[in-house]
């Protein structure tokens, strides 16, 4: 029972957890960024009419999004040394992973952004003589990013609690630390319950977070 | 790319032993679909009862409930399987702890079952209450001034429509729990994800191995999906929510 629990192994390991926190916030981060810019890419190449691109985007987002992200991990675990010729640690193969996978993700919320701006903008940026270019960085993409914002951040939520899976190929995750860390103190059950508190405050800070962002921008509406 | 193929593999027999590696896959799609129409029908069926308890005028009630749903979907799935199968059998009364420690049988199909079907559910839950509150206030109320009580009023008015207003999102978690169960081979389920590894590691054929596994995820969420199209079908109301052909 929990009177059992020993919970001084916890002070002695924190340094040890708090760099797993570290790559797991760091893979987050650089899978958003790097995620929301390739589906931003995808999303456009989606909606433009550009006949094979149009088409090889929307493969690859259907296809990213009906394998387990699991299998995704394990295939570029695979893959990317053998198109290199040189194995990749875990932790870049993730993070090159995460930002792919993330971005078929990212790409389905940032196309229903851009259908969300009314025509009439399109229309007057046109009339203004904008490029193709010029009116999406100014005028639609500036409004499908405000209007998608609470929707982006909960995907990015989602992908914090998803990068727990690294697991499948070792890397040093916030979870992973935890359980080296249990092993170190044959203190397992400690180390498991610490870690999911830690995911728990975090994710329902930031939805809480999110929450009231999106109270926010609907009344600004 | 320096890549020896060899599609043969399947048929060939694992190292010393008598099966074959598409045994081992079976085997795997075997595991993936029990672990997940399992967890589904957990989900289903608790995923229902909070929802609706969600909208119900209990206010204590939809708090606790409340709790339950961020309680589940705050944490890693993964982290969630670790927490039943490691932690949860140490809080049991000590004669029941060592049985399920030691004895129990399947105890890694009923950990994974359990973990999936709870975390499923608090999804479920959320759809089924969005669904409820996407309804006119006015059904409700119909309901209750027809004389019925606010029990009959959710079982013959309220749920049978939002339970077809959710099928669209129902259909994706459906297609969802079979991705998800995959995180179960992390405590030892021999599902698919399970055997890819071991089949990788044992015949050094990746490529093969990954591929063969995900066309059998992809054929399960296909069908999810047309079992799903296939009940909106059945139990579309002429004339009401989106009458497409």
């Amino acid at each position: 029972m929990f009177g059992q629990l020993d919970l001084s192994v916890i002070r002695p390991s924190l340094g040890f957890i708090w760099t797993g926190l570290l790559f797991s916030a760091n893979l987050t981060l650089i899978a958003m960024s790097g995620g929301i810019l390739l589906g931003t890419l995808l999303a456009m190449a989606r909606l433009a009419s550009l006949g094979p691109l149009t088409r090889i985007a929307s493969a690859y987002v259907n296809l990213m999004r009906s394998i387990p992200l699991v299998m995704v991990i394990l295939w570029f675990f695979l893959v990317i040394p053998l198109v290199t010729g040189k194995p990749l640690g875990a932790e870049r193969s993730a993070i090159i992973t995460f930002t792919a996978f993330e971005a078929a993700y990212y790409s389905e919320i940032m196309r229903a952004g851009i259908q969300s701006v009314s025509r009439g903008q399109v229309s007057a940026a046109q009339a203004l003589g904008m490029t193709y270019w010029q009116m999406m960085a100014l005028v639609v993409l500036p409004q499908a990013f405000r209007n998608m914002l609470p929707i982006l951040l909960t995907q990015t939520i989602i992908l914090f609690q998803d990068t727990s899976l690294v697991y499948a190929i070792g890397a040093k995750d916030l979870l992973k630390a935890a359980e080296i860390a249990g092993k170190n103190y044959n203190r397992p059950i400690e180390m498991y319950l610490f870690a999911a508190v830690i995911y728990f405050v975090l994710c329902i800070t930031l939805s809480t977070l999110v929450k009231r962002l999106q109270k926010k921008i609907a009344v600004v509406r | 790319m320096n890549y020896h193929w060899n599609w043969g593999i399947y048929f060939e027999q694992i190292k010393g032993g008598e099966e074959t590696y598409l045994s081992w896959l079976i085997t795997g799609l075997g595991w993936t679909v029990s672990v997940s129409l399992s967890a589904w029908v957990m989900a289903l069926v608790i995923g229902s009862v909070v929802g609706t308890v969600r909208t119900a005028p209990r206010p204590w009630l939809v708090r606790l409930c409340n709790v339950y749903v961020e309680l589940f979907r705050n944490v890693p799935l993964l982290v969630q399987m670790f927490l039943w199968f490691f932690v949860f059998p140490e809080l049991l009364p000590p004669k029941l702890s060592l049985w399920v420690k030691q004895d129990m049988p399947a105890k890694e199909f009923f950990t994974a079952t359990i973990s999936l079907g709870l975390f499923t559910s608090a999804r479920i839950a959320e759809q089924v209450r969005a669904g409820i509150q996407s309804l006119p206030r006015g059904q409700r109320h119909a309901g209750l001034a027809m004389g019925f009580t606010l029990p009959q009023t959710y079982r013959y008015v309220i749920l049978p429509m939002a339970f077809r207003i959710i099928i669209p999102p129902l259909t994706s978690e459906f297609m969802n729990v079979f991705k998800n169960s995959s995180v179960a081979f992390a405590i030892g389920v021999l599902e698919l994800t399970f055997q890819a590894r071991q089949m990788q590691e044992d015949s050094e054929q990746g490529i093969e191995t990954y591929l063969a596994v995900t066309i059998l995820y992809f054929l399960c969420a296909f069908l999810a999906h047309r079992g799903m199209s296939w009940i909106e079908k059945r139990t579309r109301v002429p004339g009401y929510i989106a009458a497409a052909k």
